[in-house]
């Protein structure tokens, strides 16, 4: 069997490929007559089967090999492209994913499961005997080797290694066991070239290393001479395919084009740790600035600045790291959507937005499961079935819309559904049977609504298995809040579902405004700040508490803090006013004075402080202090709360 | 250290009345420094503390435990405990009158707490102990700390 470090190379490639198995099965569902789709699947399994069979484990090889050969008929044009086989491909995944996981140790895998998909796929490959092709196959049929090629550098390399690793890339499908960190490169090259070219591609390094290149696949053996492991979680790994340097062609445009970047895989542990040293490094230089401002040098003044400099572009390079596009996690909504409109017998589409959205990883993350109950949710309760939609006059087809997309310092996921909308009367009256509110109560329409994500709640006249017992959308609210982000939901009868999730962009490190109220220190995001004006004592008294000021032209309303955070009165004559823009309007908040920007890490509140909606976090102060970081949606509304009161 | 039949316990002072919390939670104890206070919290929340680099929150001990107010002290310390509350390990800090020292109880020098009787949720308390004259009553420390209510026994009912 094969050394620890290589199982999980190959199971992390692996997990991959099922990743574009999947959206690949996806997309030829929606557009049976994509050609270069049927080749990639079908290059993707043969890959899968490879490099199953190179890291020994058999159950994966066997299996896929099953797969492979019912996509071979699909590509030669023997075999039509039907829903029918669709499912048996996902399901072929699911499995393979389900091995994989058997591999590293967890999970059990039904064993029953294997012989049923056989036996679908058989079913599939016997269609083939069926005399005439289904389809004309495109091109003619391509001729495939694997290659093992083990490279060992004895000297310094002429050319860098990436390059030579794009090279083979374009050759056709490389999968990088060992990469150019190891002593030994182990890579896996399958492609229609022979042997000569892989060959020709290392001739820039000839004499520099030892190269072999064997066609065909055997098992890697452990303990083979000097083979060691690739060191820790980081490998080099191809993003996509490049298109075969024998370009036939294709039915359609390359749409997975050519995207040779080379990339490196680092464990979310690292990152986490460099996030957290960056936090500690942003500490100190603010208390090396304070220090070198309490004693002002010539020869610090310059340095220290630099400092501030280099490690702000740090900080923004690191936290950037940290940053993935949102439709990563598309996919795999769109293979929810699908599942669930076969178990509901309902059509839906699902029509996603700003794929390109970047956010946090860990916020993504920790949003993947809310945001499958909140689909699950639209799914079971709000999208009618396709007779009852008919009847409403809507087409058969209904269409969820999820969209991401950057406002500010914030991320907006909003999901949308046009079904049939949140029923008011059956959530009071279920909310009255509930005891969540009394009898008569008068609520708004807005709040009725928004009973909906109280704890406990549950309008399913049958709890379905789909979305249960409605325990989910409070848990979303929960989720979100935890991410110090907040959640709304606007609904009209028979039109639709609209819920809009609003999250921080970066969990860790923030650029902010320092001010002092009543000798407290408290920090404003820097991006929201438009500007500072003063505010007088006698404009203060001449106001008559309406807290408005003239900021250029148009009246702005002002938050005096020190009333909010119910401290004494200010003795000074004048105060100064930070205005800010807070989902889209400005609101000026009155503090003692602005010190001056400060950059470092956001702690949480924590749980104790769940209630306070005020601040998101503290930060340490160059001094060793502790200053509260405001939330300005939540000021703005315990302001707006505030003022009403009074 | 925990025997088979004896536990060691960190006692504190409220008032007049003598607890101990299992010496495994706490994590250190801390003179009375700045405490930044954050408005808008619950009384019983007096703010947050810096602990070497770290946010730490600090309850009132006196105000969740229902005593009458006093103002803190040179004896006032901070307890600063590691609980897992939610599943999670949490770090929070409590405010004592004073702490006292660590202590030995074995299981049969303990004694279920009354029914009735008692200022508290009876839940929150794990056991009475006594050494010598006095009575010393040992904490659930999570419950104290996992509870947003009232903590007076009267206010169960």
């Amino acid at each position: 069997m094969l050394a620890a470090g290589y199982l999980q190379t190959f199971v992390d490639e692996a997990r991959e490929l099922l990743e574009r198995i999947e959206a690949g099965s996806l997309a030829l569902e929606a557009r049976p007559d994509d050609r270069e789709v049927v080749h990639q699947l079908f290059r993707a399994f043969h890959t899968l089967k490879g490099s199953a069979g190179v890291a020994g484990v058999a159950a994966i090889a066997s299996f896929t090999h099953h797969v492979e050969t019912a996509m071979d008929h699909v590509r030669e044009g023997r075999v039509a492209v039907t829903p029918a086989l669709i499912s048996v491909v996902l399901s072929a995944k699911d499995h393979v994913a389900a091995l994989l996981d058997a591999a590293l140790g967890g999970g059990a895998v039904d064993p029953t499961a294997e012989p049923a998909l056989i036996g679908r796929l058989a079913g599939i490959a016997a269609l083939a005997g069926t005399g005439a092709p289904a389809v004309a196959p495109v091109a003619a049929p391509r001729e495939i080797t694997d290659f093992l090629i083990t490279f060992r550098p004895i000297r310094t390399l002429e050319v860098e290694p990436a390059d030579l690793l794009d090279e083979l890339r374009t050759l056709g499908q490389l999968v990088v066991l060992a990469g150019p960190e190891a002593p030994i490169w182990q890579l896996l090259l399958t492609t229609e070239r022979d042997e000569r070219a892989v060959r020709d591609a290392f001739l820039f390094v000839d004499g520099s290393g030892e190269l072999e290149v064997e066609a065909g696949l055997r098992e890697l053996i452990a303990d083979e001479p000097g083979s060691q492991p690739p060191p820790g979680p980081v490998a080099a790994r191809t993003i996509d395919p490049s298109p075969e340097a024998t370009a036939a062609p294709a039915a359609s445009p390359a749409r997975a084009a050519a995207r040779t970047d080379a990339t490196v895989r680092v464990s979310s542990e690292r990152l986490d740790q460099l996030v957290k040293l960056i936090g500690e490094l942003v500490i100190n230089q603010s208390r090396l600035h304070q220090a070198a401002g309490a004693h002002p040098s010539a020869e610090l003044a310059g340095p220290v600045e630099a400092m501030a400099r280099l490690i702000g572009d740090v900080r923004d390079n690191v936290l950037g790291l940290r940053m993935v596009p949102i439709g990563t996690t598309f996919t795999r909504y769109q293979r929810l959507v699908r599942d669930l409109c076969g178990e509901l017998d309902k059509s839906v589409e699902l029509v996603t937005e700003g794929d390109d959205t970047e956010l946090d990883k860990t916020v993504i993350d920790q949003l993947g499961d809310a945001l499958v109950h909140v689909l699950r949710n639209s799914m079971d309760h709000g999208v009618e079935r396709p007779d009852e939609r008919v009847a409403a006059g809507k087409p058969a087809r209904g269409t969820i819309r999820l969209a991401a997309a950057h406002e500010g310092t914030h991320v907006v996921i909003t999901i949308s559904d046009d079904g049939r909308g949140i029923d008011t009367a059956a959530v009071r009256r279920k909310a009255e049977a509930q005891g969540l509110i009394q009898p008569g109560e008068l609520l708004s329409e807005q709040e009725a609504i928004a009973l909906v994500l109280r704890p406990g709640f549950s309008t399913a006249a049958a709890v379905t298995q789909v979305s249960g017992r409605g325990v989910g959308m409070d848990a979303v609210k929960r989720t979100v809040e935890g991410l110090r982000g907040t959640m709304s939901i606007a609904s009209e009868r028979g039109a639709g579902t609209r819920i809009r999730l609003t999250l921080p962009l970066t969990l860790a490190i923030i650029d902010g405004l320092l001010v002092e109220i009543d000798r407290d220190r408290f920090v404003v995001p820097m991006a929201a700040v438009t500007e500072n004006l003063e505010l007088g004592r006698t404009e203060r008294a001449a106001n008559n508490r309406r807290n408005l000021i003239a900021v250029r032209g148009e009246l702005v309303p002002y938050i005096r803090l020190r009333e909010v955070f119910a401290m004494p009165e200010t003795t000074d004559d004048y105060e100064k006013i930070v205005v800010v823009s807070v989902e889209g309007e400005r609101v000026g908040l009155v503090v003692d004075r602005v010190i001056g920007s400060h950059q470092t890490v956001i702690q949480p509140l924590g749980r104790f402080y769940r209630g306070v909606d005020m601040f998101s976090g503290t930060t340490i102060l160059g001094d060793g202090r502790v200053a509260m970081i405001l939330d300005l949606p939540g000021t703005v509304r315990t302001g707006a709360r505030h003022q009403e009161a009074s | 250290m925990t025997t088979a039949s004896s536990c060691s316990y960190i006692t504190f002072k409220l008032g007049d009345e003598l607890f101990a919390i299992d010496v495994v939670r706490v994590r250190e104890v801390l003179d009375l420094s700045e405490i930044t206070r954050v408005p808008t919290a619950p009384p019983y929340m007096r703010g947050v503390v810096n602990v070497r680099g770290s946010a730490v929150p600090v309850v009132d001990l006196r105000r969740k435990f229902g005593l009458p107010p006093a103002d803190d002290t040179v004896h006032t310390r901070i307890l600063v405990l590691e609980l897992e509350l939610d599943g999670e390990l949490a770090v929070v800090g409590g405010l004592a009158d004073s702490v006292h020292e660590v202590i030995e109880l074995a299981t049969d020098q303990l004694a279920e707490p009354p029914r009735i009787a008692m200022r508290w949720r009876a839940e929150l308390i794990q056991a009475l102990g006594k050494k010598g004259d006095q009575f010393i009553i040992l904490l659930d420390i999570a419950r104290v700390f996992a509870s947003d209510a009232d903590l007076l026994a009267s206010a169960a009912s």
